[in-house]
C-alpha cells in the first residue's frame, strides 16, 4: 500500500542539513526582551505588572484578556523597562504593545506552588493547568492551547495527532526537538491523552528523518504506553498542514469551514507537546522556544534553544552575524515565509526559524506573463482547487465566482506559485482578495442572523395573537353558555 | 430550398418550445426561488421596499410585480445581483425609495432621555432592543439592521443612527 | 543593539521553480523538429519555406498588435506562443502553396483570433485553427493540391530547391509542369473522392498513395508527431487526458463503424495515423489556453474532438476533420468547466 501522504503537493529540496549538522544549543542570554501581548491568536493578554516593577523568570507577567487568549511569563529575572508599542515581527515592522524586561542576568526563578502528579489531577483541573502555561500552538498558528482542548469537549472517541511533520523547507526546529527532547514530546503526549480523555495518539512524521525517528521510537517504548504510536507520512510538502495531514493519517477529509474536532482529532505540533510537558512535569512556563537559524546570509547555521523576547539581531550576531551576500530576513520557511524589513524584532512564540536569505537561497520571480492556463497550478493544489479560475475571477473580483471555487479553502502554501511558468504571485493574490471575501460571508451570515430573529418575532406575535383569540373564543362560549 | 427553409424553421421553433418549457415553473420552484432571492436581501425588514418585510418583496420579485431597484439598505450591489439571477437590466436603487447608506448604521438610544415606554420595543423588526415597561431601553448595536422603524414611534425623539462599531 | 538594518521585503513563496512561458513553448518547438524533417524528406523543401514565411509574418503581426496594445514587445514577442501558431498553420497547408495563403492564415490567426480576444492566454479559439479554417472555407481549392510522398512507385516531380521557392513565390509551377502533373491528394483526400465515386474501401486502397495501414509517407510522419508528442508527456508539458481521449475516441468510432461495414469505413489504424490525427491530439488539441481546464474535462474536450473528427470526415464536407472539430470543442470549454469541477478538499460530493 502507497505511503500515505498529501494530495498535490510538491517534493521540494528541504535545505535542512546544515541546520541540523550540531546539537541544539541554548541562545546567548539578550539584556532586553521584547513580549508583544498580542503574539498569540485571539484576545492580547492584560498586563500584570506595571514598569519599575521586579520580575522572576517564569513569573506571569501578563492574563488572558477574553476567552480565546494566553497568559504571558516573564522568561528571565530583571525589571519591567517598560509597557509600550514596539515593532513586531507578527505585524511585519509595525507596533503591537509589548512588556520589555530589562534582563539583570542572575536567572533567578520564580517559585511554582507544588502540585500533584497529572494523572491524580481531572481532565479539567488539567485543561485548566495547561492553560495557565501560557501554552500556545507552537507550529505556527499560535492559537492558544487550553482553547483548543476545551474546543473538542464534548467529540466521543477522540484522537490526537502530534504533528512532527515538518514539511516546509529551511525549517527544522522540530526535527531537533524531536531528535534531542523525543521523551518530552511522549510525555506531553500523555498529558493532553489525559486532558482530552482521548483513548490513542498518532505522532507524525516525515519519513526523510529517520534520527527523530528513531528518538522518538526509544521514547514511546520507553514510556510504556500503547496508546501512542509512531506513523510516518511522504515527505511532501505541505504534508505537515494540518488537514492535509488529518487526511494523510485517518483518512478522513476536515468539512470546509469545520474544525479537526468536528472529526473527531485534535492535531497539535511537538513543539507544543514539550511544552506541555515543561509545564506539567517541570513547572517550566512557555518562556523559550527553539529557533532555525538558517540561510547563507547568516555564519552559523543551526537551531538554538531561544528565550522569548531575544531581539531577532542579537540571535543572528549570537550566530556569528550576517556574511556579506544578506538580502532578505524571512520569520518562517521559504514558502510561506514572512519578510521582514528589519531585525530590531523580538521572537515571538511564533518564530519558527528565521531566515537570513541570499541570492543562493532565493528564486527570484522573472517578469509576470499572463496565465497560459497550463494547469501545473490545479495539479499540485493539496486543497483540490483551480487556482487558474480564482487568479481569472480575482482580477475581476467577481466575489460570487471566488465563493464558488473555494477561494476560502485555500491555506496559502504557494505550491502553485512555485510552479507557475508565467511567474504570476498567486498566493499573494489569493491573500488580497480573502478579506474581501470574508467581509461578504460575514455580511451574509449577519443577514441570516437577522432573518431568524425576524421570524421568531414573526412567530411570536402570532402564537401570542392566536391565543388571545382563542382565550377570547373561549369566554365568549362560556358567556353564551352562562346565557342560555 | 423550400424543404431546407421549412426544416429549419420546424427546428427553431421546437427549440423554442423547448427553451419555453424548460423556464416554467412549478409552485415549489416558485417557493424555491423566492428563496433564492430572499438570500440575496440584507434582512433589514426595514419596509423601504413598499413591502412588509424582506420575504413579501422577494416574493413580489418571484412574481414579477416589483422592481430590483426597490431596496436602498442593500445598495447597487443587491440591486445588481437580483437584476442577475432574475435576467433584468442592471439598474441602481431608485432615490425615491430612500438613499444607499455610505456605511452601516445602528440605532443608539439616548439613555438620560429614555422614557422606558416599550414603543421602539414592539417596533423593532429583529427584536434587537432590550428593556421593559419603565425600564431602560438599550440597543443590541450587533443586532440591529439599521432599519430605523424604531425612530418615528419613540415619543421623545431619544433614537439616533450611528456608524456601526467596528 | 546595531541600528535598525533596512530589508527589501518580498511576499511568499521566497522560492519559485525556475520555469517560464518560452521554456514551455520551446520545448513544444523542438518536438515538432522530428514532424517537420519527415515532412521535408517526403515532401520537399516546401515546409521550410512555408514556416518561414510564417514566422516572419507571425512576428511582424505580433509586434504590430502588441504596439497598437500598448503592450511591451519584450517579453512577449519572442515567447514562443506566436512562432508555434505558425509553425502549426504551415505544417497543414500545403509545400508548395503560394505564399499569400501562409500570410493571410497567420496573419488572420495571430491578429484576430488572439490578439483581438486579448492576447496570450486570452483567446477562446485555438489561432492556429482559426487560420487554417478561414483558408480552408475561402481557398478550398488550394488547399488540396499536395503532392505524391517521395516514397518508391512514386514519380514525384523533382523541383530542385530554387523551383519550390519560385513555385511558392509565383504561384505557378515552373514551365515544364501543370498543376495536375506535381500535385495529389492526400490520403483523406483520394479516400473521399473514391468512395464518392463508389468505389469499395478494399478498392480505394489499392491506390498507390496507400500502405498497408496509412498513408504512404504519413505514417512516418505521423510516428515521428507521436515520438514528439511523447517527449512533451515526459517532460510534462502536456497531460495525458487530451491526446489520450482524443485517439481513443477516434480509434472506437472508426472500429464500431469499419466493423459494421468495412466496404465503406475505413479502419483505426488508417484514421489515427492519417491527416493531423497525431498532430491534432499531441499538439494542436493541447493548446492549453483553448482547452478545458480540469482533468475530467479535459477527458470530455479530448474525446468531443475525436468524435466530431470522425464524423466530418465520414460525412461532413471536409477530407479532414481536425480544424473544425477542435473549434467546435473550443465553443464547449466553458461549458465543460463549469461542469467539471473538481471537488474541492472538505466540501461534499
Amino acid at each position: 500500500m502507497a505511503k500515505p501522504g498529501v494530495r498535490g503537493g510538491l517534493r521540494l529540496d528541504a535545505h535542512k542539513e546544515r541546520s541540523t549538522a550540531q546539537a541544539l544549543r541554548a541562545a546567548s542570554p539578550a539584556k532586553t526582551l521584547v513580549l508583544p501581548l498580542d503574539q498569540h491568536a485571539g484576545a492580547p493578554a492584560v498586563p500584570l505588572i506595571k514598569p519599575g516593577e521586579r520580575v522572576l523568570c517564569g513569573q506571569p507577567i501578563a492574563e488572558p484578556g477574553g476567552t480565546v487568549s494566553a497568559w504571558l511569563h516573564s522568561p528571565a529575572s530583571g525589571t519591567i523597562a517598560a509597557i509600550e508599542p514596539r515593532p513586531a515581527p507578527h505585524r511585519l515592522g509595525a507596533p503591537s504593545l509589548s512588556i520589555v524586561v530589562a534582563n539583570d542576568g542572575r536567572d533567578e526563578r520564580h517559585a511554582e506552588s507544588a502540585r500533584a502528579a497529572f494523572d491524580q489531577l481531572s481532565p479539567e483541573q488539567l485543561r485548566e493547568l495547561i492553560a495557565r502555561g501560557g501554552i500556545v500552538g507552537l507550529g505556527g498558528a499560535v492559537f492558544p492551547t487550553a482553547a483548543k482542548l476545551n474546543s473538542a469537549l464534548r467529540v466521543q472517541d477522540l484522537r490526537l495527532l502530534i504533528n512532527g511533520a515538518e514539511c516546509e523547507p529551511y525549517i527544522s526546529c522540530d526535527d531537533m526537538l524531536m531528535r534531542e527532547r523525543a521523551r518530552d514530546i511522549v510525555f506531553g503526549a500523555r498529558v493532553l491523552l489525559h486532558a482530552l480523555t482521548a483513548q490513542s495518539c498518532v505522532v507524525a512524521i516525515e519519513d526523510d528523518t529517520p534520527q527523530a525517528a528513531a528518538a522518538l521510537e526509544a521514547a514511546i517504548a520507553d514510556a510504556h504506553d500503547g496508546r501512542i504510536q509512531l506513523r510516518r507520512v511522504a515527505s511532501i510538502y505541505p504534508a505537515g498542514g494540518e488537514r492535509q495531514l488529518i487526511t494523510a493519517i485517518f483518512d478522513v477529509e476536515v468539512p470546509s469551514g469545520a474544525l479537526p474536532a468536528d472529526v473527531n482529532t485534535v492535531c497539535l505540533n511537538v513543539g507544543t507537546a514539550a511544552a506541555v510537558a515543561h509545564w506539567i512535569r517541570d513547572a517550566q512556563p512557555l518562556t523559550s522556544r527553539i529557533v532555525t537559524v538558517t540561510g547563507d546570509g547568516v555564519l552559523e547555521q543551526r537551531n538554538l534553544d531561544v528565550p522569548l523576547g531575544t531581539p531577532l539581531a542579537a540571535l543572528i550576531y549570537d550566530c556569528g552575524g550576517y556574511t556579506s551576500r544578506m538580502s532578505r530576513l524571512i520569520m518562517g520557511g521559504s514558502m510561506m515565509g514572512q519578510s521582514l524589513p528589519h531585525d530590531d524584532m523580538p521572537v515571538i512564540k511564533a518564530t519558527n526559524c528565521i531566515i537570513a536569505a541570499s541570492a543562493l537561497d532565493l528564486q527570484p520571480r522573472a517578469a509576470e506573463m499572463p496565465c497560459i492556463r497550463c494547469g501545473n497550478c490545479s495539479e499540485v493544489c493539496p486543497a483540490v482547487l483551480l487556482p487558474q479560475q480564482l487568479h481569472w475571477y480575482a482580477a475581476a473580483r467577481d466575489l460570487d465566482a471566488l465563493e464558488m471555487y473555494g477561494l476560502a479553502d485555500c491555506i496559502e502554501c504557494g505550491c502553485c506559485d512555485y510552479v507557475c511558468p508565467s511567474q504570476i504571485p498567486l498566493a499573494e493574490c489569493f491573500r488580497d482578495m480573502k478579506p474581501a471575501l470574508n467581509e461578504r460571508l460575514a455580511a451574509r451570515s449577519s443577514a441570516d442572523a437577522a432573518r431568524a430573529r425576524f421570524e421568531a418575532r414573526t412567530a411570536r406575535l402570532e402564537r401570542i395573537e392566536s391565543e388571545q383569540l382563542a382565550a377570547l373564543a373561549k369566554k365568549r362560549q362560556e358567556l353564551t353558555k352562562k346565557s342560555s | 430550398m423550400l424543404p431546407a427553409l421549412l426544416t429549419m424553421v420546424a427546428l427553431a421553433a421546437a427549440a423554442g418550445a423547448a427553451a419555453a418549457l424548460a423556464t416554467r415553473r412549478s409552485n415549489e420552484d416558485k417557493e424555491r426561488l423566492i428563496d433564492e432571492i430572499d438570500a440575496l436581501l440584507p434582512q433589514t425588514q426595514c419596509g423601504r421596499c413598499t413591502f412588509s418585510g424582506c420575504r413579501p418583496y422577494a416574493a413580489a420579485l418571484a412574481n414579477g410585480e416589483a422592481n430590483i431597484d426597490q431596496c436602498p439598505p442593500g445598495g447597487n450591489a443587491t440591486a445588481t445581483a437580483l437584476a442577475k439571477m432574475l435576467g433584468h437590466e442592471p439598474r441602481p436603487v431608485d432615490p425615491r425609495y430612500g438613499s444607499v447608506p455610505a456605511r452601516p448604521l445602528v440605532a443608539w438610544i439616548d439613555e438620560s432621555a429614555c422614557i422606558g415606554c416599550v414603543k421602539c420595543i414592539q417596533a423593532c423588526p429583529v427584536d434587537a432592543i432590550v428593556g421593559a415597561s419603565r425600564f431602560m431601553h438599550t440597543v443590541i448595536a450587533a443586532q440591529c439592521t439599521g432599519c430605523e422603524l424604531c425612530i418615528p414611534p419613540c415619543p421623545v425623539d431619544c433614537i439616533v443612527m450611528r456608524p456601526a462599531p467596528a | 543593539m546595531t541600528a535598525p538594518l533596512p530589508f527589501a521585503t518580498a511576499p511568499a513563496p521566497h522560492v519559485v521553480a525556475p520555469s517560464s512561458v518560452g521554456r514551455v513553448m520551446r520545448q513544444v518547438l523542438y518536438a515538432l523538429v522530428p514532424t517537420v524533417a519527415l515532412h521535408v524528406v517526403f515532401f520537399g523543401p516546401g515546409l521550410l519555406i512555408q514556416i518561414v514565411l510564417g514566422v516572419v509574418t507571425a512576428l511582424a503581426a505580433e509586434a504590430a498588435a502588441l504596439r497598437l496594445r500598448g503592450k511591451p514587445l519584450p517579453p512577449f514577442l519572442l515567447d514562443g506562443s506566436a512562432i508555434i501558431t505558425a509553425v502549426l498553420l504551415a505544417l497543414c497547408l500545403p509545400p508548395l502553396a503560394p505564399w499569400w495563403l501562409v500570410v493571410s492564415g497567420v496573419a488572420f490567426a495571430i491578429l484576430l483570433a488572439k490578439h483581438l480576444f486579448g492576447g496570450l492566454g486570452a483567446n477562446p479559439f485555438n489561432p492556429a485553427m482559426v487560420g487554417y479554417a478561414v483558408l480552408l472555407v475561402s481557398f478550398p481549392a488550394r488547399l488540396l493540391q499536395w503532392l505524391p510522398p517521395n516514397v518508391a512507385g512514386f514519380e514525384p516531380a523533382a523541383l530542385s530547391f530554387g523551383e519550390t521557392l519560385t513555385t511558392i513565390f509565383t504561384g505557378m509551377p515552373p514551365a515544364r509542369f501543370t498543376w495536375d502533373a506535381i500535385t495529389s491528394p492526400t490520403p483523406l483526400d483520394a479516400l473521399r473522392t473514391d468512395l464518392a465515386l463508389g468505389m469499395t474501401m478494399g478498392e480505394a486502397h489499392a491506390n498507390a498513395l496507400f500502405s498497408a495501414f496509412g498513408g504512404r509517407g504519413w505514417e512516418w510522419i505521423n510516428l515521428a508527431t507521436l515520438a514528439g508528442g511523447g517527449w512533451l508527456l515526459a517532460l510534462r508539458i502536456i497531460r495525458w487526458q487530451i491526446p489520450v481521449a482524443m485517439l481513443t475516441a477516434l480509434f472506437v468510432c472508426a472500429s464500431i463503424m469499419s466493423a459494421a461495414d468495412p466496404g465503406e469505413y475505413a479502419g483505426p489504424l488508417f484514421h489515427l495515423t492519417s491527416g493531423a490525427s497525431l498532430l491534432g491530439a499531441f499538439f494542436i488539441a493541447t493548446d492549453p489556453v483553448s482547452a478545458a481546464t480540469s482533468g475530467r474535462g479535459k477527458l470530455i474536450y479530448g474525446a468531443g474532438i475525436g468524435v466530431l473528427t470522425y464524423v466530418i470526415r465520414t460525412w461532413g464536407g471536409y477530407p479532414d476533420g481536425v480544424a473544425f472539430a477542435v473549434l467546435i470543442m473550443n465553443l464547449a470549454v466553458p461549458l465543460i468547466d463549469r461542469y467539471t469541477i473538481p471537488r474541492i478538499y472538505g466540501h461534499a460530493r
